[in-house]
């Protein structure tokens, strides 16, 4: 001991021993004390409560559910619902975070004053009074379904304030051809690439990529799908006496979350961008210039792939930020996790301990998938110390 | 990572883990140890929210977070309503003093966990007294301060006469909510079609409402009655005459404080009888030295009813009255036809006057 005690690494060791059972022992205790008062109130732990049928409607949900469902699968609903903002919000706050930073570099005065003034502007607002400010925003104009059709009425396709609504498309047998197809453009595109790569290395000479693999992918199956004399049927919403009946709709609350998110996030992006692109020493580009890269080749070859590394770790930490600022949804009715997990079965069961632990796991696992598909990916794009 | 600094790693997780096994089976055992940690700590305990309320000198009373006439901050700060009176009524029965009360505004979806916690003593937040609440959720109801039932608001323009006209329809409400599963049971058992949007505080539910985003807005017909005096032209809508369902609001304490539960009931009772009894708080100070034993009993100067709830003071009875009021005085402050509300009394009327109020007898 007296040895263990006298290296400082053994004593490294004692203070950590020390430090996690205490970690341990605090997390235990509070475990012991809400099962302790729980019992105290008569309450019993358990999951047991998820298999019970909910008895409310949710009013979007991407897989089939109904008020007789149980809270398991409300549960699910509200897990997709969360997900699909999510997923969606990410990408397009990328898109247009990566524009805004790039402008906000740009040497045009005009374009560089407006990307700041952006950046400022939604950066510096609670998000939540954004989100409200927008479902307001998007809500007050948009007409209802009264005003826009007589009864009886049918539509292929609307927005109003109830949302987007469709006709949901019902694919018949020969549908599965243009899928086909699609797949096989896929399948050639990546061909084309490859091959153009390979050429390019050993013979030196560039062949187009973008144009054709775009018309294979797009033309083909369109094509096929004209052929085959459009094999989709559609079953369109019929306006009713209040508003319409069938059909697909998204709801209007999606639009005004993914809106305010996406809009909110990009300036944090943006900031990366610009933090990123200006990271990388102007040396770099002249160099690049002088061995007669053009400008765009400059960017894509040179300076983008090293900002990517400074880029990638915080843009990690907006993504996670994305995905639990979703839970603000609550506010504007978008049925998601929160909102319908944590917020109506947990008030129709009392579960709370239960249905706050499950929650909280859901964001954690989003979070840490998260992180590890941007940590792989960043481990492609680091630097090889050699 | 070498292999040594896992080992090392290794052997600092798997110690502590070793170590805390050990002691939980110490932890475990003498639990009232631990329950002094949490319950007390917040200030709940059981058996002994009387002597905590004694002590710290107020009531700390769950309200909602803005429902005219039933609990609503004013601008300067100041709350008022039928169930923000209800808690001044017992800070009057405790203390002698209706202010000695504090007001946290709850939303529906925490307002059992911070009465279970201890966060606060009493909730008088337009509460529906359900079953599974009841008897699952580890809470006592003592009674009803306001019998309601959910019904519909829709706008006029729109032609409807009954709640059975509604198919079709997007319906706005809040969630956590018995309101919410009311709507679908309705929806659901006249085969109905509807779409449910469920916001979590009243007032985006009032906004979305005003926008059109729903065609109906359903909760409680007091609440209608409150929310559309925030509307921008209350007129342009109207409440459909179907009630589907019933919604007894009542004061809610934690379960297992037998003593406390009695204070809250019994000044609810009071409120009642007060009323029945033809007390006020402008004749009450009359009636002290009166020569009925029913009076006698309920201003405290015949029999000992406050030291049996565990108060102070026998006239306990005598100082809501006097302090607050009766009910039938609360209810017209409040929600009753000359309020914004313009709620009649209906089944909230004494049981003499054609309603369903009826306390039991103070003796």
């Amino acid at each position: 001991m007296r040895a263990l005690w006298a290296s400082s690494k053994g004593r490294g060791i004692i203070y950590q021993v020390l430090l996690s059972t205490g970690l341990v022992f605090l997390i235990l205790l509070l475990v012991a004390n809400a099962f302790y008062n729980m019992e105290q109130r008569g309450l019993k732990a358990g999951f047991g409560f998820l298999d019970r049928s909910a008895g409310f409607g949710i009013v979007q949900s991407l897989i089939s559910y109904d008020e007789t469902s149980s809270y398991g699968r409300a549960f699910v609903v509200g897990l997709l619902n969360t997900v699909l903002i999510a997923s969606i919000g990410i990408v397009l706050a990328t898109f247009l975070g990566f524009m805004i930073g790039i402008m906000r570099l740009s040497p045009n005065w005009l374009v560089s004053k407006l990307a700041n003034i952006y950046i400022e502007t939604f950066r510096n607002i609670p998000l939540l009074l954004q989100i409200l400010f927008w479902y307001v925003a998007v809500l007050k104009p948009l007409p209802a379904p009264l005003d826009l059709f007589k009864k009886g009425e049918s539509f292929l396709l609307s927005f109003n304030n109830r949302g987007l609504v469709f006709a949901t498309p019902v694919p018949q047998a020969s549908f599965s051809l243009v899928l086909w197809s699609l797949f096989f453009a896929v399948v050639v595109s990546i061909g084309w690439v490859l091959y153009t790569r390979w050429r390019q290395k050993t013979k030196g000479s560039q062949l187009p990529v973008g144009l054709p693999c775009f018309s294979l992918i797009l033309g083909l199956p369109l094509a096929i799908f004209f052929l085959l004399g459009s094999p989709l049927d559609f079953t369109s919403p019929v306006m009713g006496r209040f508003t319409y009946d069938g059909g697909t709709t998204v709801v209007i609350e999606f639009f005004a979350l993914l809106w305010a998110l996406v809009i909110y996030t990009a300036a944090f992006i943006a900031e990366i961008v610009r933090a990123g692109i200006q990271g990388i020493p102007y040396g770099q580009s002249e160099a690049a210039y002088s061995l007669g890269l053009k400008r765009g080749q400059t960017l894509k070859l040179v300076t983008i792939p090293q900002a990517l590394r400074i880029i990638i770790p915080p843009l990690t930490s907006q993504y996670l930020n994305l995905t639990k600022n979703s839970s603000l949804a609550a506010a504007i009715a978008y049925p998601d996790l929160v909102s319908v997990f944590a917020g109506t079965a947990l008030n129709q069961t009392g579960r709370a301990i239960e249905i706050m632990f499950l929650t909280l796991s859901v964001y954690l696992s989003l979070s840490l998938l998260t992180s590890l598909v941007m940590n792989v990916y960043q481990s492609h794009t680091r630097l090889i110390d050699r | 990572m070498t292999f040594k600094s896992i080992g090392r790693g290794l052997i600092a997780f798997s110690l502590p883990i070793v170590f805390a096994l050990g002691t939980l089976s110490f932890t475990l055992n003498p639990a009232s140890a631990l329950g002094g940690f949490g319950g007390g700590g917040g200030g709940g305990g059981y058996g002994k929210t009387l002597e905590e309320v004694k002590d710290k000198g107020y009531i700390q009373c769950g309200v909602s977070q803005g429902l005219p006439g039933f609990s609503n901050p004013d601008d300067a700060g100041n709350w008022s309503g039928i169930d923000v009176e209800f808690c001044n009524a017992v800070a009057a029965a405790v203390f002698g003093d209706p202010t000695k009360v504090q007001f946290s505004p709850l939303s529906a979806k925490v307002r059992f966990e911070s009465l279970r916690s201890g966060e606060v003593d009493l909730l008088a937040r337009n509460t529906t007294w359900t079953f599974d609440r009841d008897v699952a959720l580890g809470l006592e109801f003592v009674g009803v301060n306001y019998y309601d039932g959910q019904g519909f608001m829709v706008r006029r323009n729109l032609g409807v006469n009954s709640a059975f006209e509604l198919n079709n329809v997007s319906v706005c409400t809040n969630t956590g909510t018995t309101t919410e599963l009311n709507a679908a049971d309705f929806f659901r058992a006249n085969k109905l079609k509807y779409k449910i949007v469920a916001f979590e505080k009243a007032d985006e539910v009032v906004a979305a409402y005003d926008a059109e985003r729903c065609d109906v807005y359903t909760t409680d017909r007091s609440g209608l009655a409150a929310q559309r005096t925030k509307l921008a032209n209350p007129r342009e809508h109207k409440v459909l005459p179907e009630i589907i369902s019933k919604e007894p609001l009542g004061p809610v304490v934690r379960q297992g404080d037998e003593q406390w539960a009695d204070v809250v009931r019994w000044t609810l009772n009071a409120l009642i009888n007060a009323e029945e009894m033809g007390l006020t708080s402008a004749n009450i100070s009359s009636q002290k030295n009166s020569d009925n034993p029913k009076v006698r009993r309920f201003v405290g100067t015949e029999g000992e009813f406050g030291t049996a709830l565990g108060l102070d003071d026998n006239a306990w009875a005598y100082n809501i009255v006097e302090k607050v009021g009766n009910y039938g005085e609360i209810y017209e402050r409040t929600v009753g036809p000359k309020t914004p509300l313009g709620l009649s009394r209906g089944a909230n009327a004494l049981w003499t006057n054609g309603g369903i109020l009826y306390a039991p007898p103070l003796r």
